[in-house]
């Protein structure tokens, strides 16, 4: 486990809404697109809107965060500003021109799951390769083993 | 007081520990230490980033060494 552990990537969060609509499950894809990358790593909004201790603080600590809304509802943003935490990058789909439709199949197109990913990372800077190595387990080591 | 230090054992984890158990030293205060490096456990608690440090079963740091400063904070209230 520890060959998973010491990463020289900073440690950055992703949080998607996930929501019950085709731009909530683009963000949650390009949430999961961008872990697998190595962008960052999903974390769970669910436990941090549950308000269990352990993932509020974790979203407290964290050195970066990016945050994934579908529409200007804004549910993962409200989330966090109940809990008084800042969302550090926030996207939201529909500001991307991402039309919310009723479509109870849910299809998530991978250019929109495309154009949040770029927005995500505008600015962010480069994704480190070792931080999808870490993805499971990261740490907060600078790699010096 | 039970305190759990969490991580796979890398630098950073066996700096934590070593925090927490100078400032238990300094203070006097008797606690049972704990290296956790199961990532079931881990996960069990939402902790995003390790190293992290649990305290009576609150989550109080994730992803960083605590200050010792820190530590002595926690285990005085």
């Amino acid at each position: 486990m520890s060959k998973s552990c010491c990463s020289s990537s900073k440690q950055r969060m992703i949080l998607a809404c996930s929501g019950g609509s085709n731009v909530g499950q683009a963000t949650n894809q390009a949430a999961v697109e961008l872990t697998r990358e190595g962008f960052g790593k999903m974390y769970c909004l669910v436990g941090i809107g549950a308000g269990l201790q352990g993932f509020v603080q974790s979203a407290r600590d964290v050195e970066e965060m990016v945050v994934l809304d579908g529409c200007p509802v804004g549910c993962a943003k409200a989330i966090l500003d109940r809990e008084g935490i800042s969302p550090g990058r926030y996207v939201v789909a529909t500001a991307l021109g991402i039309e919310k439709v009723k479509d109870p199949q849910l299809i998530v197109r991978e250019e929109d799951v495309q154009r949040i990913k770029d927005a995500a990372r505008e600015g962010a800077g480069a994704a480190s390769p070792d931080s999808a190595r870490a993805a499971t387990a990261s740490c907060g080591c600078s790699g010096k083993a | 007081m039970e305190i759990k230090v969490l991580g796979p054992g890398c630098q950073k984890c066996h700096e934590t520990e070593k925090v927490v158990r100078e400032a238990l030293a300094d203070s006097g205060v008797a606690a049972n230490v704990m290296k956790v490096s199961d990532f079931q456990e881990i996960a069990m608690l939402g902790v995003f980033a390790t190293p992290a440090v649990v305290i009576d079963g609150q989550v109080k740091v994730s992803g960083k060494v605590p200050t010792k400063k820190d530590v002595l904070a926690w285990i005085s209230k």
